[in-house]
């Protein structure tokens, strides 16, 4: 058991990282993920439709054009075009459920209250925990709990009942793998993990494993990959901000850090985000320097997630490199321990997604 | 089988130490995916870190136990670090050291001494 943002998070159960990465990306794995921020946010109107323009004003992303049932990736940004922190926020009827990270909620919260507060009602749900359920069999295990629930598309939600609570399951994850994340009653919560890891196939996963399938899917880790000090373009986030948000669109710009984030959306950004695949076995870890030249020199950017790939079968990282490098294939060299160690950029993710976004696509997997 | 408090074993044949890491590093570790050995004839010190080794989790120095000559590496835990996992203190030890004071190894901890610090 670690810290983590203040509560005692397992590194990993008995079988370990490796086993538990490979698990998740072969059968199915459950994460207690019950850290994170769930934060309602409601209008005071009752219109749905004033909460999403409400959320705009600090989001760059389309909240307005979300539809009931679905879920949506967003940032937050601040007045520089930095990344205050990333989630997903999730349409119920006329109410958005947002998820965000454990380390940020409370500045979520507060954020929230200041910007948006007069118009909306919000509530840091402290009685509700977090269950993931990812990989490729999680659909036939949580079909056995919740009927219906295979029905569900990459980011398609909808509101499910235990003990006569509501229950909300999204198909989406943190693995790049098929996948739901449920939350539920916190009283319900122990029971309903004990139900699930009583299904075909379902091992419990650790922190540790959910790091190397995120690193694995490109996916960006808070604090990490992204922070206020990285713009959504830079963080290769661009493709967040819609047509809508962007300069013509309908709703164009509003949001803070508005006037960086569109231009670089079209000018490009001074540095971006890349994946990095070392040669050996070597590990290049977080803060890693990247060199274009084995000789050294000017350093051209730096690793801000870096470790074994188990599903790769070898070490993978991703980091910030200047525009001009990180094209995919070039050689870079990390400096470690004090060597220059060879490694070449690469498109992420490492391993490709398999998001199931067609109905009935699920049942094709098996 | 003698110990150090940055949990090494050794075992002495002659004026020569095997050194390998214990099994209670090897569970604090994890799984290790990386290890980099020193150079045969590489002249050490106590205390010299001469070896890495890294796991899913983080990157650990290993230590020379004593001062010597690295006379033999295990080039078998390079090319496969799970050794290292699955027989810590057999296949997986790490290199050989030629004690330049064979007397040293008196001085390291004994398996309860050891027992009494992982305890």
């Amino acid at each position: 058991m670690v810290p983590f943002a203040g509560y005692e998070m397992p590194v990993q159960y008995r079988d370990g990282i490796i086993s538990e990465h490979l698990h998740t990306r072969t059968a199915a794995s459950l994460f207690d993920v019950s850290h994170m921020g769930q934060i309602l946010v409601a209008a005071n109107s009752g219109n749905p439709a004033d909460a999403a323009l409400a959320l705009e004003r600090v989001a760059p992303i389309d909240i307005l054009g979300l539809n009931g049932g679905r879920q949506r990736y967003g940032l937050f940004t601040d007045t520089n075009g930095g990344i205050l922190d990333d989630f997903m926020v999730a349409r119920q009827g006329a109410q958005f459920l947002i998820v965000a990270n454990a380390s940020r909620k409370t500045e979520d919260v507060e954020l929230l209250a200041t910007e948006i507060g007069g118009r909306c009602g919000l509530e840091l749900l402290e009685d509700r925990a977090l269950i993931a359920i990812q990989g490729p069999s999680s659909g036939n295990a949580l079909e056995e709990v919740f009927p219906g629930v295979t029905e569900l598309c990459f980011m398609e939600t909808r509101e499910f009942k235990m003990n006569g609570s509501p229950v909300w399951i999204s198909c989406s994850g943190y693995t790049g793998e098929d996948g739901f994340e449920i939350s539920v009653q916190a009283a319900d919560s122990e029971r309903l993990f004990v139900r699930l890891l009583e299904q075909e196939g379902v091992m419990p996963a650790g922190l540790g494993a959910r790091d190397s399938l995120r690193l694995e899917a490109g996916l960006c880790l808070y604090g990490n990959d992204i922070d206020d000090s990285t713009s959504p373009v830079e963080a290769a986030l661009g493709w967040m901000v819609p047509a809508v948000r962007r300069r013509g669109g309908q709703r164009m710009g509003g949001f803070p850090g508005d006037a960086r984030i569109l231009s670089e959306i079209e000018m490009g950004a001074p540095r971006r985000r890349v994946g990095i695949r070392p040669e050996g076995r070597a590990p290049m870890r977080r803060g890693t320097v990247l060199h274009a030249d084995r000789d050294g020199g000017k350093p051209i950017g730096e690793v801000t997630s870096g470790g074994y790939g188990p599903t790769v079968g070898g070490p993978v990282s991703m980091g910030y490199v200047g525009s001009g490098h990180g094209n995919a294939g070039a050689t870079a060299y990390g400096e470690v321990r004090g060597r220059m160690l060879e490694a070449s950029f690469r498109p992420l993710p490492f391993v490709g997604h398999r998001y199931i976004r067609q109905g009935g696509a699920r049942r094709e997997v098996h | 089988m003698r110990f150090t408090e940055e949990h090494e074993w050794l075992v002495l044949d002659g004026d020569v130490v095997t050194v390998g890491i214990t099994e209670f590093a090897v569970e604090q570790l994890g799984d290790i995916v990386f290890v980099e050995l020193p150079e045969t004839d590489a002249v050490v010190d106590a205390a010299d870190d001469v070896a890495v080794v890294e796991s899913v989790k983080a990157a650990s120095d290993v230590y020379a136990p004593a001062t010597g000559t690295i006379v033999e590496v295990n080039q078998a835990i390079v090319d496969n670090p799970a050794l290292v996992n699955d027989d810590p203190l057999g296949e997986g030890w790490f290199f050989k050291l030629r004690l330049a004071v064979p007397a040293d190894y008196e001085g390291f901890l004994d398996e309860e001494e050891y027992r009494g610090l992982i305890n």
